[in-house]
């Protein structure tokens, strides 16, 4: 009996050590942040309730406002226009339906900075590389740019892929600015898409190597900091993407299965590693009663 | 020396010249301990044996860490954590024993102090710890900086820089140990020779020296009753087991050593595969970056209770800079707990329960240091810099009070 009282003790006080250096302290160190917002409610919906209409909206991105002479993108089986370095290098738009948020994809076409909330990036003239949409370039975003937005946002969201995988969705929504040397440790294929020189020129640093980031931030963080940079990181230069929840999962679980790619063993293994060391016990127990019972 | 008659290949021939018999029951059956112990007596063992987990997990590592800035964090995290079959667990492994055996040291330390184990002829075992602790410390520290992440990289430029000695301004001494004027890959590969070659060789010397000393005085018991070795260990000889007071190291104390392993073992395992990030801290998976200082920098936990020492006096005080008295608080916080043979005045041995004023005196001490410890690793802002001031404030207190404490609870028996 006093044992179990000893044991208790000794439970309690390193219970109270773990709580006070853990759960504690990281409530201290990382301030609660509201959860993601794959709705992005607080962004307006610039199409206005207006329907999209995809025809009209190949039209304005091939040959009125030829998109493809910054992004490439594949339309009816053919890649046209091509990626180039504007400080970034520019985003292919074939995926660009599938994986990002629809109304915030509208409103990215409209203000790209306000979107990305990175206006305090482009102050003191400054100004994003890819200008806001503007029909009739008079400076006011009217109803015939919101109509066209719509046709647009419909049009991409025709030609997108119904699905990616995980990796082709990171590549597509991070791999620009970010490398991921463990994605590809000795082939070197996962590096960033764009050179050293223009990003830290661009964002004022080299963005980080992602390879570890699933070991050091939590799966959480990770989804609240990629749905919303600033919440973290207040002032970052990295923008909000927009992506979509699912994306967003998946651009996670592409971090997983580069960053910890012996998650699966590790829990696999665990069952029996731990079912073995309770039999042990067991044995162990039983033969300590045994040989006690000879001088107690 | 006699003649060996007997074949060196008979078994006769090899007991002749070694008497492996003999040594087994100086040893193991003929090694007694006392009967009337708990399973805080089976720590020692448990140390022994979270420290060859660590030997043979940090030799599987070794096979694979390239100790140069450059190669450093790759070789850990994609080499032996992704490639290598089992890498991660022989990581895993090694961070959290290295944390673990910690906690295991902290506990065998204060039952040492609690049941008086450290006086009147057990003042060697007690040294010998210490300086155990102190070297693990040492040990700790310098397998920490291996990873080269973030808090690997400023941790070491941290605690290197306490060597210039504050207003001392000892220069020259911080980079005679890192080698340089910034750590650097002169400070990572002799850190690694440190924790690699020269700290376990003097961490097993330790050990061996840690079990001679306890060999003569034996081994305290739970109510700190002076027991007759030489007549209890015949009674046991003769078959009065249970009347006797002792018990041989083999079977029977071991018996207990390994029940109580097996429930550790389960313990330990647990948190190897489900609850890692509190050993292996989650901010040194950024690889170090000497323009970019993390956000918060703490020690590992156990360095946390001196570290808040550093911190506790944050204003200038008596006509000294406040970092300087810090700096002299943290450099007797490391050897304080050495002291504390010489200073407890009672000449009795006995278990704190029994000593009721040093009874307050030891709790007070276990939740001091565990404050320290919390506020060790918050931010010493507002609120948390007084707390830590306070908390430092009474570990002084303490070993100022212990001898009067200890010869008030004396006084009070009628023992002197």
């Amino acid at each position: 009996m006093r044992e179990f009282k000893i044991l208790a003790v000794v439970v309690f006080f390193t219970g109270v050590l773990y709580w006070g250096v853990e759960p504690f302290a990281h409530t201290k160190l990382h301030p609660h942040v509201p959860a993601p917002d794959y709705t992005f409610s607080e962004t307006e919906d610039v199409r206005a309730g207006k329907t999209g209409d995809v025809a009209s909206g190949k039209s304005l991105i091939v040959d009125q406002f030829q998109c493809q002479s910054c992004h490439s993108m594949t339309v009816d089986g053919t890649k046209i226009g091509s990626s180039m370095d504007l400080g970034v290098m520019t985003p292919d738009l074939t995926s660009a339906g599938l994986i990002y948020d629809e109304r915030y994809l509208a409103a990215f076409i409209a203000n790209p900075a306000k979107a990305g909330k990175v206006e305090h990036k482009f102050e003191e003239g400054a100004t994003h590389p890819m200008t806001n949409f503007d029909m009739n370039y008079d400076g006011i975003f009217g109803d015939d740019d919101a109509q066209a937005v719509a046709d647009i946002v419909a049009f991409l969201k025709s030609i997108a892929p119904k699905e990616l995988t995980n990796k082709e969705v990171y590549v597509d929504a991070c791999q620009r600015c970010h490398s991921i040397k463990y994605g590809d440790f000795y082939g070197g294929s996962m590096a960033a898409t764009t050179p050293d020189a223009s990003i830290k020129s661009y964002m004022g640093v080299i963005p980080p190597d992602l390879s570890q980031m699933i070991r050091s931030r939590s799966e959480s963080f990770l989804h609240e900091f990629i749905n919303d940079p600033q919440k973290h990181l207040h002032g970052t230069a990295m923008p909000r993407v927009g992506l979509t929840e699912e994306s967003e999962d998946q651009v996670v679980n592409y971090l997983t299965e580069v960053g910890d790619s012996k998650k699966a063993e590790r829990e696999a293994l665990a069952g029996p590693f731990l079912g073995y060391l309770v039999i042990f016990a067991i044995f162990a127990v039983l033969w300590k009663m045994k040989i006690w019972r000879q001088v107690h | 020396m006699a003649e060996i008659k007997e074949s060196f290949f008979s078994a006769d021939g090899l007991e002749k010249r070694l008497a492996g018999k003999k040594f087994w029951k100086t040893m193991m059956t003929e090694y007694w301990i006392p009967k009337d112990i708990n399973f805080l007596w089976a720590m020692g063992v448990v140390l022994a044996t979270t420290f060859a987990i660590l030997i043979i997990s940090g030799i599987f590592l070794l096979m694979y860490y390239k100790p140069d800035t450059a190669l450093a964090f790759d070789s850990v995290n994609y080499t032996i954590m992704q490639e290598v079959a089992y890498g991660w667990l022989f990581r895993h492994m090694h961070g959290v024993a290295a944390s673990v055996i910690f906690l295991i040291i902290y506990i065998h330390m204060f039952t040492g102090i609690y049941y008086g184990s450290y006086k009147k002829g057990r003042e060697m075992i007690w040294l010998s710890g210490m300086l155990l602790f102190v070297t693990f410390s040492a040990e700790g520290f310098s397998g920490y900086m291996l990873p080269w992440g973030q808090m690997s990289y400023w941790a070491a430029a941290v605690i290197t820089n306490l060597f210039a000695g504050g207003s001392l301004e000892a220069w020259g001494l911080v980079e005679w140990i890192r080698g340089g004027f910034a750590v650097n890959d002169a400070t990572l590969t002799r850190f690694f020779m440190l924790h690699v070659f020269l700290l376990p060789i003097i961490i097993i010397k330790l050990i061996v020296i840690h079990f001679y000393t306890l060999r003569i005085p034996h081994v305290n018991n739970q109510s700190s009753e002076d027991i007759d070795y030489d007549a209890e260990a015949e009674k046991y000889l003769a078959g009065n087991k249970k009347e006797s007071k002792v018990i041989p190291f083999w079977p029977v104390f071991l018996s207990k050593d390994f029940a109580v392993l097996g429930i550790f073992l389960i313990f330990y395992f647990y948190l190897v595969f489900f609850n890692y990030n509190f050993a292996m801290d989650p901010v040194n998976f950024d690889p170090a970056n000497s323009m970019k200082t993390p956000a918060h920098i703490y020690p590992e936990w156990y360095f946390l209770w001196s570290y808040e020492t550093l911190r506790g006096p944050f204003f200038d005080m008596f006509g000294l800079k406040a970092g300087d008295i810090g700096l002299m608080i943290f450099g007797f916080a490391q050897a304080a707990f050495l002291i504390i043979p010489f200073i407890d005045r009672d000449p009795d041995i006995l278990p704190a329960h029994k000593r009721p004023r040093f009874f307050i005196w030891f709790w007070i001490m276990i939740i001091d240091l565990l404050v320290l410890t919390v506020y060790g690793k918050l931010p010493p802002t507002g609120a948390n810099a007084w707390v830590g001031f306070y908390a430092t404030a009474v570990f002084l207190l303490l070993f100022a009070s212990m001898p009067f404490v200890t010869r008030a609870d004396a006084k009070a028996r009628g023992a002197v």
